[in-house]
C-alpha cells in the first residue's frame, strides 16, 4: 500500500472508491446509488470550476472568517519546557469548530442541485449546528439527526441548531450516540433521496462524502502553511501536527496540504478518545488495532464483535465518541504516513485544566485529547522543535461535563 | 434440475399466483421461537427470508430494527442462524430459504466459509442489502458456484443502463424495491406506477423471477397479483411485536397473518 505524492489523498482512490485498495467504499443500498452517483458528478466537476472555488473561497473569507489564528502558547511552552507549542485556533471559525467548511460545501453544493432539504448526522452537536447554520444561510430546509444521549449532553448546540430554525430528531436506537445518528440520517435518505441532499459529518460514509469532507476541511492546512511560512520564512524542519481523531474530519484537513512532506520533517500525531481509564470500551480502532469492517458504507478499522455486530463506544467527548474512523486515515496508518495513540477521558480533562490555566484559550474536550498527547511527547523534545495543535473546538458545548468532572471554576 | 427458489415460483405460476416470501429476523424473539415460526409459516410461504440482524442497519425501518435489536439482545450468533436453519430444513427440505441480511456479517465470517455454512445448512439464496452492483460482481460468482442464488436488488432510482447490466449478472430470482423508503415504510407510490417499473424489469428480463418488495401488507397484497412474487416483512416483525407486547403467542398470531396474506393472492 502506496500514499503517492502530487495526487490529493481524496482522489487516490480507485474507480469502486477504495484507499490502498481496501479502505472506502459504497456499501450502500441499491436506492443510493443513483444518488451517490450524481453527487460525485457534480462535485468532480466542482472542484475543477473556478468559479465554484471562487464562490466557496467568498463564503469561507467573508462569512466562516478565514484564516483562523495561529498563536504561540507561550506559557505552555515555559511550563512544559521543550518543543515550542503552537496552537491553530480553528474554533475561531464561525459557530466554533471546523465543522463549518464542510456544511458551507455540502449545502453550496444542494443549492446548486436544485434540492431543497439538506439533513446531516451529528455528535457533538457541532456538525449538526454548523449544518444548521449554513442551511439558513443559504435557504435550505435542515434536519439533524442526533443521538438521544448526546442530546442530554451537548444541550448548547442543541438549542443553537434550533434556533436555526433546524429540527432535531432524536435517535433512540442502539447506543443513542454519533453511529446511529449517522444510520438514522442515511435511512432517512434512502427514503427521500429525491428531494433531499444529505451531509455526512464527517471524512466516513461512502466515498463520495470522504471525499467532499475531506476537500472542505483542508481549507485548515491551506491557511497553516502560508502562516508558517510567514511566521518561520519556510516550513519549519521539525514540525508536528497534533489533533485530535473521531471520525477524522478536522485532523485530515489539518494535514492534507502537508501530506508530500517526509515525515521525518512534517510528522502526524492523530489521538483517538481512549474512553474512561478504568473502561474497557474505547472509540479508539486505530491505536487499539480493531479489526476492519463495514460500517455506515465504508471499510475501514471499526469496534466490532467477531460476528461484526459493531461495538459500542464510550468517550468523553461526544465528537469522538464513534466506533469507526476515515478511510483515509486507514490509509494515513498502513501507508505510516500518520501515527495514532489514544488518550483517555481524565487524561483529556486533565490537559483541558492545563491549557486553560496558562493560556487564554478553551478548546473543547476533543481537542484536549490532543493536547494530552502534545505536552506529554513536547516536553522531551528539542526547543527547534514546533508543535502544532489544531483547537479545532471550543468548549462552550462541555460546559455542563467540566461543570461535573472539575467543578465550576473550569466551566 | 431446477434449485428449490426456481421451483418455488414455478409451483406458484402454475397455481396463477405470486409466490409468497416472508421475512423474519432470526432470533426473534428467541432463537427457539423464531425456528417455530418458520415451521408454521412454511405452510403458506413460498420461499421464507431470514433475516440476519445487525445492529447498524442503513436501510432497515423500525419494525424490523425492532426485531433485529430484540434478537441481538437475546444472544443471536452468526452460528446460531445457521443452525436455525439447519434444523428448519430437517423437516422441510424442499422450502427454500434466503438469508438477508448486512455485507459485515459475511466479511467477518470470510465470505468463503460463510458460503460453505450456507451450503451445509440448507440455505438457497442471498440478499446482502449493502453489497451493490458493480460491487457485489465477485462474491455473487463465488455464490453461483456454490449453487447459491445471489438475488439482485433494484429501486426505483437505478438507471435503465444499471438495470440491463444488473440483470444481466442476477441469478434466478431479482428483488424489486417498490418505493424509496426503508423497509415498513408506507406505500407512497400508486400500485400501477410500481407495476410499470415491475413491467419494465420484465420486458427487459423475462425469464427471471422478480419479486417486489416495501410496503407490502394485508391491505396492499391484493393489488400486485399478476406479479412473479411479493415479499412481506415489517408487517409480520410488527405483528411478533404486537404480540409479545399483548402476551400472546407470536407463533399463532403470525401463522394466522402468513395464512391471509397467502389467501389475498390465491
Amino acid at each position: 500500500m502506496k500514499l503517492r505524492k502530487g495526487i490529493p489523498v481524496i482522489d487516490q482512490g480507485d474507480k469502486l472508491g477504495f484507499w490502498g485498495g481496501k479502505f472506502g467504499g459504497n456499501f450502500v443500498p441499491e436506492t443510493l446509488k443513483k444518488p451517490i452517483e450524481d453527487l460525485e458528478i457534480q462535485f468532480n466537476k466542482l472542484k475543477e470550476d473556478k468559479n465554484f472555488i471562487r464562490e466557496r473561497n467568498k463564503y469561507f473569507k467573508n462569512w466562516i472568517g478565514t484564516p483562523t489564528r495561529f498563536i504561540k502558547l507561550n506559557k505552555l511552552t515555559k511550563h512544559v519546557g521543550g518543543a515550542q507549542i503552537w496552537s491553530k485556533v480553528v474554533s475561531d471559525a464561525n459557530g466554533g469548530a471546523h465543522k463549518i467548511y464542510n456544511a458551507t460545501v455540502h449545502c453550496l453544493l444542494a443549492k446548486r442541485s436544485g434540492k431543497k432539504v439538506i439533513i446531516g448526522d451529528t455528535g457533538a452537536g457541532y456538525a449538526g449546528k454548523m449544518l444548521s447554520m449554513a442551511a439558513k444561510k443559504f435557504g435550505l430546509k435542515c434536519k439533524i439527526f442526533m443521538g438521544a444521549k448526546d442530546i442530554e449532553r451537548q444541550q448548547p448546540n442543541v438549542r443553537a441548531m434550533k434556533r436555526n430554525g433546524a429540527d432535531v430528531i432524536p435517535v433512540y436506537s442502539g447506543s443513542q450516540t454519533l453511529v446511529d445518528a449517522v444510520s438514522e440520517c442515511m435511512r432517512y435518505w434512502v427514503a427521500n433521496c429525491d428531494t433531499t441532499a444529505m451531509c455526512v459529518g464527517s471524512t466516513v460514509g461512502p466515498a463520495i462524502f470522504v471525499r467532499i469532507c475531506g476537500w472542505s476541511t483542508s481549507q485548515i492546512s491551506r491557511e497553516l502553511k502560508t502562516q508558517l511560512i510567514s511566521e518561520f520564512g519556510s516550513i519549519p524542519k521539525k514540525l508536528k501536527l497534533y489533533n485530535c481523531v473521531g471520525g477524522g474530519s478536522s485532523s485530515f484537513g489539518f494535514w492534507n496540504e502537508f501530506m508530500d512532506y517526509d515525515k521525518k520533517q512534517v510528522e502526524f500525531i492523530g489521538v483517538e478518545a481512549g474512553g474512561p481509564s478504568k473502561s474497557k470500551k474505547h472509540a479508539a480502532p486505530l491505536t487499539y488495532g480493531s479489526k476492519i469492517g463495514i460500517l455506515h458504507g465504508a471499510a475501514q478499522y471499526v469496534n466490532q464483535n467477531s460476528d461484526g455486530q459493531i461495538e459500542e463506544t464510550e468517550s468523553i467527548s461526544a465528537g469522538l465518541d464513534y466506533p469507526g474512523i476515515s478511510p483515509l486515515h486507514c490509509f494515513l496508518k498502513d501507508t505510516k504516513r500518520a501515527r495514532y495513540t489514544a488518550a483517555s477521558d481524565e487524561e483529556a480533562l486533565k490537559a483541558y485544566k492545563i491549557v486553560t490555566k496558562y493560556e487564554d484559550l478553551r478548546p473543547s474536550l476533543e481537542p484536549s485529547h490532543a493536547f494530552s498527547v502534545a505536552i506529554k511527547e513536547a516536553k522531551n523534545l528539542s526547543k527547534d522543535t514546533i508543535v502544532v495543535i489544531n483547537s479545532c473546538g471550543d468548549a462552550y458545548k462541555d460546559k455542563k461535563i467540566l461543570e461535573q468532572k472539575l467543578g465550576k471554576k473550569y466551566a | 434440475m431446477l434449485n428449490p427458489i426456481s421451483l418455488a415460483f414455478l409451483k406458484a405460476k402454475k397455481e396463477n399466483r405470486p409466490a409468497l416470501i416472508t421475512y423474519t429476523v432470526a432470533g426473534d424473539s428467541s432463537k427457539k421461537q423464531s425456528l417455530e415460526i418458520l415451521k408454521s409459516i412454511s405452510n403458506y410461504a413460498d420461499i421464507l427470508e431470514v433475516g440476519v440482524p445487525h445492529n447498524t442497519p442503513v436501510a432497515d425501518g423500525g419494525q424490523i430494527q425492532s426485531s433485529a435489536y430484540r434478537a441481538i439482545k437475546n444472544g443471536i450468533r452468526m452460528n446460531d442462524i445457521f443452525k436455525i436453519v439447519k434444523d428448519f430444513k430437517k423437516s422441510k427440505y424442499s422450502k427454500p430459504i434466503i438469508l438477508m441480511g448486512y455485507y459485515n456479517m459475511i466479511y467477518q465470517h470470510g465470505e468463503n466459509k460463510f458460503l460453505k455454512n450456507c451450503k451445509r445448512s440448507g440455505v438457497n439464496g442471498l440478499i446482502v442489502v449493502d453489497l451493490p452492483w458493480p460491487e457485489n460482481k465477485i462474491f455473487s460468482n463465488k455464490c453461483k458456484k456454490n449453487s447459491i442464488n445471489f438475488i439482485q436488488l433494484l429501486s426505483p432510482t437505478t438507471s435503465n443502463k444499471r438495470l440491463k447490466c444488473i440483470t444481466k449478472d442476477s441469478h434466478d430470482m431479482i428483488y424489486y424495491i417498490s418505493m424509496l423508503s426503508t423497509t415498513g415504510g408506507k406505500l407512497k407510490v400508486s400500485p400501477k406506477k410500481i407495476l410499470q417499473n415491475y413491467n419494465k424489469i420484465k420486458n427487459i428480463s423475462p425469464k427471471k423471477n422478480c419479486v417486489i418488495g416495501f410496503g407490502i401488507t394485508e391491505k396492499t397484497i391484493s393489488k400486485f397479483k399478476n406479479t412473479d412474487g411479493l415479499v412481506v416483512g415489517s408487517q409480520i416483525c410488527k405483528e411478533i411485536t404486537r404480540s409479545l407486547n399483548n402476551r400472546q403467542n407470536p407463533v399463532i398470531n403470525v401463522s394466522k397473518m402468513v395464512y391471509k396474506l397467502k389467501k389475498k393472492i390465491s
